[in-house]
């Protein structure tokens, strides 16, 4: 006979280890049974698109730095793009090629942590989390040589990048590069067929495919649940058009295809900057551009595929050397909209590997 | 005796939202100014004692090698603060390798990151369950004066010290890791400079 | 790479359907009278060829005189996206309707603009402050803000 108990509130958060950050959830539950949630934003609400609107358009840059910290150059780079495309600059081929470099070795990085971080929230405590963060320092090294800071880079600029990259970056780069796949494999060999894992994971938090694409989940999480849907791929921007790279995709939409998905991106990330490597040219790595940019009236929207998923800028200018409007459409947000139906039913310890999936920045959600 | 109905503690979502809205905007009006460094906290009970200098440092040498932190990771320092207890910089040689998730179990708060009015009496609350002694390091820009984000004034608090004492103050955006364990350090020699007993105070008894 | 239709050609689809709902149209976007939003938003979503399921992001700009809401939908199937605006003139109580019933993605962004804009979207099922706290006074993104 089962027994029925009367529901009750649970405050979870905004500071809780594994809430990724301040974020706050009020769970309610039927014994352990979740009956309903509803997150609570705005724990780290800095005011970022208001402060956006009273800087230079350089000035924005660091700016965006500290939405989501863990991929600082994946959103320099969709600010850039989008400042570029009001402006209409071009950017040279190395400052290109240098771009995606960055930006894909940061899809590593951040990746690696989210893993980490899921395997941390499965109850493996901070054992993998170490371990990713031994492979994140390498990544972190070769951003200080070129940017000269650990994690707000800072770096790229509309128009370019901010500097050539040193000389010894690439032997750096190709180092780190032949290292890379034998500690991928190592984590293969650990994790994939774990068995606390599958148990824990597998089949637990389905997303379905329509309801992602109804809630506009993008990245790793909308591709887990079977979409082919990759920016990268389908609007291309910078210069993916030119590698050659596969989309991977899963099928059921799980916490651990969640999982699974990010790990094989990793490795079409690291193909990427194979290619790249092998493709870089020389010149220069900044247009010529005024100090103060006066883009034309007009707006705007440039998008990119984020470690996290689809982070775009909507810019309205109204030919001042400042944004008139400056938004940021979020993934990390969007993402949370499908964490009600993902959580209803399942038990409170699946709630939080199922919220680790998800893999969030609260930086990101409050802006 | 009549037992009281459930029903009168279920607060609806509105209720609570106000009640917190409330809080915020009450120690928004309280903490309009900074609260100044704490130099020493006097504790009572050992004055007695007579091993006095000895007996000082070996509570201090106890204090200061076994630091526990407190988790409060609002923001970006806290991957510095993480990387900090990572493999590479392994802040376990300085005796704190362990995140308290149970404010009750620490006696040490680093603040990474940026401090919203509405996380403050979240903060607030997390530093009075602390036990005592504790001390505050305050990590990154945000952290000492609201740094790039100090002049979003509706929303960010211009620094922690409106809402905790705080001990050190560690600069950077974020700050590297092996500044954090300098300001570490420099904590721990703070502790050990300190005098719990005060030898005075018992020859004049 | 995704296909920007054309804001004028969608109007011409959408003035036979709904005559009068369409404000201004451009190449690049088109705006629709707010109270239409809905109906056209509808139209825009299930009319094969068009197929617009996706909602990239909503959001709004404060052009003082009024409050101009962006719409951005992307059709994943044809790989197209169209810009679709809505404007509130009424400084005091803007409203205008949610497309959380159409988009569920819709929902968290809604209540961002409501806590920082401070337009009511009517419809939304919980429209209440997201970022900021009850109680805080003003809506800080709005130009007038300080
Ligand atoms: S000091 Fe810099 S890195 Fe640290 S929380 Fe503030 S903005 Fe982020």
């Amino acid at each position: 006979m089962a027994v029925r108990t009367e529901p009750f509130v649970l405050n979870m958060g905004p500071v809780h280890p594994s809430t990724h950050g301040v974020f706050r959830m009020r769970v309610t539950l039927d014994g352990e049974v979740v009956v309903d949630i509803e997150p609570v934003f705005g724990y780290l609400h800095r005011g970022i698109e208001k402060l956006a609107e009273q800087r230079t358009y350089t000035g924005v840059i660091p700016l965006t730095d500290r939405l989501d910290y863990i991929s600082s150059m994946s959103n320099n780079l969709a600010y850039c793009l989008a400042a570029e495309k009001l402006a209409g600059i071009k950017v040279p081929e190395r400052a290109e090629y240098i771009r995606v470099i960055m930006s894909e070795l940061q899809r590593v990085a951040a990746l690696l942590i989210a893993v980490g971080a899921f395997l941390n929230d499965c109850g493996a405590y901070f054992t993998p989390f170490l371990y990713m963060f031994r492979e994140r320092e390498r990544i972190v090294d070769l951003f200080e040589m070129a940017s000269g800071q650990r994690l707000t880079y800072n770096y790229m600029r509309v128009g370019g990048v901010s500097q050539d990259l040193p000389e010894e970056f690439m032997p750096a780069l190709r180092k780190f590069m032949d290292m890379m796949p034998r500690f991928m494999d190592e984590y293969d060999q650990l994790l994939m067929q774990n068995e606390i894992l599958l148990a824990r994971a597998k089949g637990v938090g389905i997303l379905s495919k329509e309801q992602a694409i109804n809630c506009s989940i993008s990245g790793p999480v909308l591709r887990a649940s079977g979409v082919k849907w990759d920016i990268r791929q389908a609007d291309p921007y910078s210069i993916y058009d030119r590698f050659d790279f596969d989309i991977p995709t899963q099928t059921t939409g799980d916490c651990y295809d969640r999982y699974r998905q990010r790990v094989e991106e990793t490795r079409q990330s690291l193909r990427i900057i194979r290619q790249a490597m092998e493709q870089l040219p020389s010149g220069p790595v900044r247009a010529e551009v005024p100090h103060l940019v006066r883009p034309p009236v007009g707006e705007a929207y440039a998008h990119i595929e984020a470690p996290k998923g689809e982070l775009g800028f909507y810019l309205v200018s109204d030919n001042s050397i400042a944004p008139y409007r400056c938004h940021i459409r979020p993934p990390s947000l969007i993402n949370l909209t499908a964490l009600r139906d993902m959580v209803r039913g399942w038990k409170i310890a699946d709630l939080i590997i199922i919220f680790g999936s998800i893999d969030i920045t609260v930086g990101e959600i409050d802006r | 005796m009549e037992i009281e109905p459930a029903k009168k503690y279920i607060y609806s979502d509105i209720e609570l939202d106000r009640e917190e809205g409330q809080v915020i905007e009450d120690l928004k009006a309280q903490s309009q100014q900074p609260i100044p460094d704490p130099d020493q906290w006097l504790d009572e009970e050992l004055e007695q004692n007579i091993l006095l200098t000895s007996v000082d440092a070996l509570i201090n040498w106890g204090r200061r090698s076994s630091l526990w932190t407190a988790i409060c990771f609002p923001a970006c320092c806290a991957f510095e603060m993480i990387a900090a207890n990572g493999p590479r910089f392994d802040l376990a040689r300085f005796g704190m390798e362990i995140l308290r998730a149970s404010p009750r179990q620490a006696d040490l708060m680093i603040t990474a990151g940026t401090l919203t009015w509405k996380m403050a009496p979240n903060v607030r609350r997390i530093y009075n369950q602390m036990a005592e002694p504790k001390w505050v390091i305050a990590m990154g820009a945000c952290a000492i004066s609201g740094g790039i984000f100090a002049s979003a004034e509706y929303a960010v608090v211009p620094g922690y010290n409106r809402i905790i004492p705080v001990d050190v103050y560690v600069p950077g955006c974020p700050p590297r890791p092996e500044a954090l364990i300098y300001g570490i350090q420099m904590l721990q020699k703070k502790i050990a400079r300190r005098k719990n007993i005060d030898v005075r105070k018992i020859l004049e008894r | 790479m995704t296909v920007a239709l054309s804001g004028k050609e969608v109007a011409s689809k959408i003035e036979e359907k709904f005559s009068g709902s369409v404000v201004e149209s451009t190449p690049e976007n088109l705006v629709v009278k707010s109270d239409q939003l809905l109906d056209v938003a509808r139209f825009l979503k299930e009319t094969g060829g068009l197929d617009f399921d996706y909602l990239n992001f909503v959001t709004a700009v404060d052009y003082y005189d009024h409050f101009e809401v962006a719409y951005l939908l992307s059709s994943l199937e044809h790989n197209h996206s169209l810009m679709v605006k809505a404007r509130c003139y009424d400084r005091e109580n803007p409203a205008l309707p949610s497309v959380t019933g159409l988009w569920q993605g819709a929902d968290f962004q809604e209540r961002e603009i409501y806590d920082l804009f401070g337009i009511n979207f009517e419809g939304h099922p919980s429209m209440k402050r997201i970022f900021l706290w009850d109680g805080f006074e003003g809506h800080p993104l709005r130009k007038d803000y300080i």
